[in-house]
Formats: structure tokens, C-alpha cells, sequence
């Protein structure tokens, strides 16, 4: 059915309909942009209460708490250093996350390569250790986490003992054809005299050509991760600064 | 003989317009809204108690939080069904046609509805507000009253546009809650699009340019009934009046919308 025509309709209605939308973007111009606020992460609610809250959708939920907890610092305008940041919350959340999602790689990536940037050295010990915990759960999913940990271990913490525990834990729990052989050498990469950019780039090169990192969003990640350390080794050390 | 021509008035009659009105609310008393939505504010301030028992700790904060949030959620989808299947029961029953057989502009029709809306909306949130009041200091009850209730407004006016412009439930509902949950959720849309750990990529930029756009058009209903007001340190000063301004923008916004497509339809 045809459309009476445009003249039908008065020009009051006009006026409003222009006047009124006008309005809403000029309110909009005008009311400045919205920032997070920085305000303390609170205590994750128990898993059993998620469960029931994601109405039989534990992963859709896992997927929003890895988005919320991402929000919590690395919103522009608020910038919360992580040192900031309580890591017994942080822990209880990527630990919430992992029980709702336990095959979801999101949480251990954010304890292995955003939260271990601390520059604390108690909070980096404390997130190396979650991944280690979550390791043992889950060797053949999460081996590639510890394997980072233990870079991180030898390298940003200088804790030769450590790393190779990680290492050493990877070749005696991670015993699946899954599982690169390289991987569960990880003393060798520990042990020679190499930095931590080209310890970084050996993990990242096997990951990518093993076929282990097919998700575009994270080989784009970790290859700027990879860039940040050749920077930060090349000149100051700019990734710890941001943190600091 | 010729025929003589219709003059069809342009001026709005209030008198019938607020006949429309009337007869909107007495319909709603006899489809038993209002006992509908005093079951469910008591059903949930009973839950409330369930889980105000299960908490450890801050039982009281809890109770409250969980029923703010409950109540708003709930009385908005309540109302805006309720608009949405009042109004398409007239366009399907022809009373629409009936009424706009008068001798009355078509905008009297909307207004009339909308104005029957409005008191119902008030006194939707009014019920919702009530059991709050013995469990949170009054200021901020008020407060949090009073942007649902506007909140309440802007949605049934939406529910009114998407009415005239759909005349189907399923369609127009679809558009309704989309439009309420994007509303409510823009806000963070825009903050986690501009996350500098999603990268600076094309992708990226076009998602941020997007949520952007989105934000100029919607209202930012995150800002309305905030649970925070209630168990935190009420609302901020300014919260209410700007509240107020962006109801009464968007409201003559749908208002505005639904005069325009109705004054286009053919019946």
C-alpha cells in the first residue's frame, strides 16, 4: 500500500522531528566523552553464582568477565598501573574465568603477557605462579603459558631455579604429541647465554610455525609484544615504563 | 451534487485527545496491569529476602543491589510489552482506524496514547520504589525513582514508534529491547572499543568509529536508576536534570517519529 505523500504530514511535525534530533546530537557534542572510572576491582562472586547468572552459558559469560576484567586497566583516560591493582582479586577473576571456560586461553594469556608486566617483583612472582597452578590442571592446553612464565622467570626476574622448574614441569606433565618437542626442551633455551628478546622470539617462532597460534588478534598481540622487548632492549625500557 | 469536501481539523482537540487517554488507563485497570506489576514487585522483594539469607556478608547492600537491579529490569520489560500489545490489539481489531475516522488529527492519537503512558509509567515506578524505601535511605530511593520513571517514559515511547512504524509484536518488540539494551550498554561499548589492547588496526578503528555513531543516536540509559545510587553514595548532583533533558529530548524524538510515519500511512 502506497505511502500518503510528505504534505500530509504538518510542519509542526516536521519542525520536532528536526528540532528534537538536532538536540540529541548536539546533548551528545556537548556532554563529554565517557571514561572509566577508576575504581577497585571488586571480589569475583562464586563460581556456582555465575553459573546460575549465565543462564546455562558459562562460556558466553567467561567471554564477558575476560572483557570486563580487561576493561578494568587498560581503558584510556584512567590508565590504572597494575602495580595498582590487588593481584589476589585479579588471581580470584582469571581463576573464576578458567572454572567457567576451562579450554578458554584468555585468562592465562592476560596473566602471562599483561599482568606479569607488573613492575612489582612479589606481583609478577604471584602471577607466574597462577600460571603455574593453572598449568598443572590443564598441561597439554596450557603448556605455552608456563613455557612465557618461564622466560619471564629467567628473565625479568633473574630466577634461574624457577625457570627451570617451569621448564622442567612442561617436559614431565606436557608428554603429549600435541605438544612440541622444543617445548618440553625448554631447559636448553633457559640455559643458553641468549636475552630475552631472542628467547621471546624462539617461543613466538615455534608457536607460529608449530600452527599453535592460528587467532590473527593474538599473532598481531604477541608479535607487538615482540616489537615493545626489541625496543625497550634497543633503547629505555618503554613497556615498563608504561607500567610503572 | 457535488460532493463537498471533509475539513479535517489540524489543530489538536485536547478534550479528546484526553478521551484517548482515559480510556487507555481504564483498559489498563481492567486488563489487571497494575496487580500484574504488584505481583511482581512482591515476588521479587521475596527473592530479595532469599538472597539477602544467602549472603555472608553486606546481606543488606546485597538484598538491595539484587532487588534495584531486578525491579528495573523487570518493570521495563513488563511496561513495554504491555504498550506493545495494547496498541497492536488496536491496530488489529481496527480501533485505530475508528478513532482516526473522527474528526481528529492523527497526532492525538499518539499524544493521547503517550500521555496514558505516562501515568502508567509513574505509577510502575512509584510501585517498584516502594519496597525500597524501607531498606534504603529515601533521597536516593527518590532519585532512583525518578530517572526509572523517566527511563519508563522514553522506552514507551519507543514502544509507541515501534508500533506505529511495525504494527507487528514480534518486529516491534525485537526493536524495543535491542534499542533498551544498546542503550544501556553504549557506554561501555564505546570504552572497550577504544581498549588499546584490541590493537589499532582498520578493524579496530572501524569498530570504535561505530560504537561512536551509535553514541550520538542513542540515549545513554546507563546513566538512569543506577543500583549504585542506592547502596553507594547516591546520585551525582547533576545526574537528574540531565536525566530529565535527554528523556525529553528522545521522548519528542519517538514522539515526533510516530506522528510522522502515522500521518504517511494509508488505511
Amino acid at each position: 500500500m502506497a505511502e500518503r505523500a510528505l504534505h500530509r504530514v504538518p510542519h509542526a511535525v516536521f519542525a520536532l522531528l528536526a528540532a528534537t534530533f538536532a538536540t540529541q546530537i548536539a546533548l551528545h557534542a556537548l556532554t563529554p566523552r565517557p571514561t572509566a572510572n577508576a575504581v577497585a576491582l571488586p571480589s569475583p562472586p562464586a563460581t556456582t553464582a555465575l553459573r546460575v547468572a549465565s543462564l546455562g552459558e558459562p562460556i558466553a559469560m567467561a567471554q564477558l568477565l575476560n572483557l570486563y576484567l580487561q576493561a578494568f586497566d587498560t581503558q584510556p583516560g584512567v590508565s590504572i598501573p597494575f602495580r595498582d591493582l590487588d593481584y589476589d582479586r585479579i588471581e580470584a577473576w582469571l581463576a573464576r574465568i578458567l572454572d567457567l571456560d576451562p579450554a578458554g586461553q584468555y585468562p592465562l594469556l592476560m596473566a602471562a603477557q599483561v599482568y606479569s608486566e607488573v613492575a612489582d617483583e612479589r606481583k609478577q612472582r604471584q602471577i607466574l605462579d597462577f600460571v603455574y597452578r593453572e598449568f598443572q590442571t590443564d598441561p597439554v592446553r596450557r603448556w605455552r603459558w608456563l613455557a612465557q612464565a618461564s622466560i619471564l622467570a629467567r628473565h625479568r626476574l633473574g630466577d634461574m631455579p624457577l625457570a627451570l622448574r617451569y621448564a622442567e614441569a612442561i617436559a614431565r606433565h606436557a608428554n603429549h604429541p600435541a605438544v612440541p618437542s622444543w617445548a618440553r626442551q625448554m631447559h636448553v633455551l633457559l640455559l643458553a647465554d641468549m636475552g630475552e628478546r631472542d628467547a621471546a622470539k624462539i617461543l613466538l617462532g615455534g608457536l607460529l610455525a608449530g600452527g599453535t597460534i592460528t587467532d590473527p588478534h593474538e599473532i598481531y598481540f604477541l608479535t607487538r609484544r615482540l616489537q615493545e622487548l626489541e625496543a625497550a632492549e634497543m633503547s629505555t625500557p618503554l613497556s615498563k615504563q608504561r607500567r610503572h | 451534487m457535488t460532493e463537498r469536501p471533509v475539513a479535517y481539523r489540524d489543530h489538536l482537540d485536547w478534550a479528546r485527545t484526553l478521551s484517548i487517554s482515559r480510556y487507555t488507563l481504564l483498559e489498563a485497570w481492567r486488563n489487571r496491569f497494575v496487580v500484574v506489576v504488584l505481583v511482581l514487585v512482591a515476588a521479587l522483594l521475596v527473592a530479595s529476602f532469599f538472597v539477602e539469607q544467602l549472603a555472608i556478608t553486606e546481606s543488606r547492600r546485597v538484598q538491595v543491589g539484587f532487588l534495584a537491579a531486578a525491579l528495573r529490569a523487570s518493570i521495563v520489560f513488563v511496561t513495554v510489552l504491555y504498550v506493545l500489545q495494547g496498541m497492536v490489539r488496536e491496530f488489529q481489531d481496527k480501533v485505530v482506524e475508528i478513532i482516526l475516522s473522527l474528526d481528529l488529527p492523527r497526532a492525538s492519537y499518539v499524544l493521547g496514547k503517550f500521555f496514558a503512558y505516562l501515568v502508567l509509567c509513574a505509577a510502575c515506578a512509584a510501585l517498584c520504589a516502594a519496597p525500597l524505601f524501607l531498606l534504603a535511605d529515601a533521597p536516593q530511593v527518590a532519585a532512583w525513582a525518578v530517572t526509572l520513571m523517566l527511563e519508563l517514559w522514553l522506552l514507551a515511547a519507543g514502544a509507541v514508534f515501534c508500533m506505529v512504524t511495525f504494527n507487528q509484536l514480534l518486529p516491534a518488540a525485537t526493536f524495543v529491547f535491542s534499542f533498551y539494551l544498546l542503550g544501556r550498554s553504549i557506554t561501555a561499548i564505546q570504552l572497550m572499543s577504544t581498549s588499546t589492547l584490541a590493537g589499532t588496526g582498520p578493524g579496530a578503528q572501524a569498530a570504535a568509529r561505530l560504537a561512536d555513531l551509535l553514541a550520538f543516536v542513542l540515549p545513554r540509559l546507563d546513566a538512569f536508576a543506577q543500583t549504585a545510587w542506592l547502596v553507594d553514595s547516591g546520585a551525582p548532583p547533576l545526574s537528574l536534570p540531565m536525566a530529565a533533558l535527554q528523556t525529553g529530548i528522545y521522548v519528542g524524538l519517538l514522539l515526533a517519529a510516530a506522528m510522522f510515519d502515522l500521518y504517511r500511512r494509508n488505511f
